[in-house]
């Protein structure tokens, strides 16, 4: 009898040599840049955001990336949480939190190990890497306290939906503006990406393996898989969410452009 | 209308080697890749070693990789191809060649010899096992396989690692595995084994497996990430960890 690993060495099909080597003769290549350029480019709007450290606020307007705003050097302190000794950006105080979700994403996973890591670049395209181990040892191992983030980032969507709720309440009374909008779809689409999550699926009812002895899991069940199928489209579409409702906020701010009132 | 002719580029060898060799056959309307084979055969090369059964994209016997990309032969098209330009033809490159696109696939025997057994709970008092139709849904999704191991084929994990393999069970085995663990009856518990010895961690959920499969099974979303989950839930989760231990405690 042979067993699974006799096979090893034996002949393969000597069609490819070296790194990223191919036949696909398909643009494989497109997605593995998109997301470079994509998810690179908001690595670095966030990082600008964070460390200039300023016009995040316009009344009553707060950009996600400072909310919950705990310190007391913030513009608008939404709880006082932490005191005067912090002098750094307060973003470094929250962000950890939702980054740390998103960098142990599975889709997100699978974005940057094949655009950044080319472990594969594409499918059925070499893999850059002479020996690899996948997530079974450190560090990759370390991907699975994605669990663990999502119990942190629970509350973000409330919080933002609070900063959506509060951005009614101009300093001439209650009203509405552009800005007012750009927060609350911002906070409906974090919520959308957090309830859509694979950890999320998992926690309402797949872990169930008999659904007729559960209905309210299996029913949570179905509607979180609903989302999850489009998990990908929300993580883009909520990072972009997220990027321009700062960049929204930072003009009104900075008086690039004038917040449109509804009333 | 007439047939058109199409340059075919066939990988021809055996275990000790071999080439991408072309041929010039003729391609009729609305036929696939593998119509075209079976020409070249009848007519070129007659000792062209091709694995194939039903033709209709359901035995799994006909895989192999066109323009690179592991595919049934039987259910890719030609028009779907670039009219003008050679296609080539190779065999799974994940396993040892046996001759031209035939590979010895018995690697994926040996991983499933390995998964341990449905083990259901005992009967009803009244001798049945009931189940309702919503128990079994999600594990009727993996009953589609129709084991063509493209999935294995393309996983990075062994096409690109040889070395990988005696550790690495493969997302048609992964399918599996979710199978009999999403099982409503069975009571066998894997996940250990699915960690420690079949490779589960390694999969870096990059889903070329679910972009290849004929079937169109969720390979990652539904096999593989939910049973990362439950892998999670028995050793990485601190809350249910606690709760674990203060069940434990109470009783
Ligand atoms: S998702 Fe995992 S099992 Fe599927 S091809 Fe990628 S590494 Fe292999
Ligand atoms: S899971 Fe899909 S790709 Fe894998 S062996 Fe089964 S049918 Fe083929
Ligand atoms: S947030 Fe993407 S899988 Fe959890
Ligand atoms: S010949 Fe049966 S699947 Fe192609």
């Amino acid at each position: 009898m042979t067993s699974a690993t006799d096979h090893v060495g034996e002949t393969r099909v000597a069609i490819r040599t070296g790194p990223a080597a191919t036949l696909r003769q398909d643009a494989w290549w497109i997605a593995p840049l998109v997301t470079v350029v994509v998810l690179g480019g908001f690595v670095l709007y966030g990082l600008w955001v964070t460390f200039i450290n300023e016009d995040y606020y316009a009344e009553p307007y707060l950009s996600p990336f400072f909310s919950p705003c705990l310190a007391d050097n913030c513009e608008h302190q939404t709880a006082e949480v932490v005191g005067d000794w912090w002098n750094l950006s307060p973003a470094l105080l929250i962000l950890p939190a939702p980054l740390g979700f998103r960098l142990t994403c599975y889709y997100y996973r699978k974005a940057y190990y094949r655009a950044f890591l080319w472990s594969p670049p594409a499918c059925a395209v070499g893999d850059v890497r002479a020996r690899y181990a996948g997530e079974s040892r450190f560090p990759l191992i370390l991907q699975n306290v994605h669990r663990v983030f999502f119990y942190l980032v629970l509350p973000f969507p409330f919080i933002l939906l609070y900063d959506g709720i509060r951005a009614f309440d101009f300093a001439d009374g209650f009203g509405m503006g552009v800005g007012t909008l750009v927060l609350l779809v911002n906070a409906v689409l974090l919520g959308a990406y957090t309830l859509s999550c694979h950890t999320c699926r998992h926690l309402c009812g797949g872990h169930v393996d008999s659904f007729s002895k559960s209905p309210r899991r299996y029913r949570a069940w179905q509607l979180v898989s609903f989302l999850n199928e489009r998990h990908m489209q929300i993580a883009w579409v909520s990072l972009f969410g997220v990027a321009l409702t700062d960049l929204y906020v930072r003009l009104v701010a900075t008086d690039v452009i004038r917040d449109l009132r509804f009333f | 209308m007439t047939p058109r002719t199409v340059t075919m580029r066939v990988w021809r060898g055996d275990a000790s080697g071999g080439d991408l060799k072309d041929y010039q056959v003729a391609a009729e309307e609305g036929e696939v890749v593998l119509d075209v084979l079976h020409r070249l055969q009848a007519t070129q090369a007659n000792d062209l070693a091709v694995r194939w059964n039903c033709k209709a994209g359901k035995c799994g016997s006909c895989s192999a990789e066109v323009n690179g990309v592991p595919r049934l032969t039987c259910m890719t098209r030609m028009n779907l191809l670039p009219p003008d330009e050679p296609i080539t033809i190779t065999p799974l490159r994940t396993f040892p060649v046996i001759r031209d696109l035939v590979t010895d696939v018995s690697f994926n025997y040996e991983k499933a010899k390995q998964a341990p057994a449905f083990k259901p709970r005992p009967r009803e008092p009244d001798g049945t096992h009931r189940m309702r139709q919503q128990d079994i849904d999600r594990v009727q999704e993996f009953h589609k396989c129709i084991e063509c191991f493209l999935c294995q084929d393309v996983c990075h994990f062994i096409r690109d690692h040889d070395d990988n393999k005696a550790a690495f069970a493969g997302p048609r085995m992964f399918v599996r595995y979710a199978e009999l663990e999403m099982h409503p009856l069975d009571t066998n518990d894997r996940r250990q084994l699915l960690q420690d010895r079949e490779g589960l961690g390694m999969c870096n959920i990059t889903k070329c497996c679910t972009e290849v499969c004929p079937e169109g099974i969720h390979i990652t979303d539904n096999a593989i990430i939910p049973l990362k989950e439950r892998v999670v839930d028995a050793r990485y989760d601190p809350v249910l960890w606690i709760g674990r231990k203060l069940r434990r405690r109470k009783s």
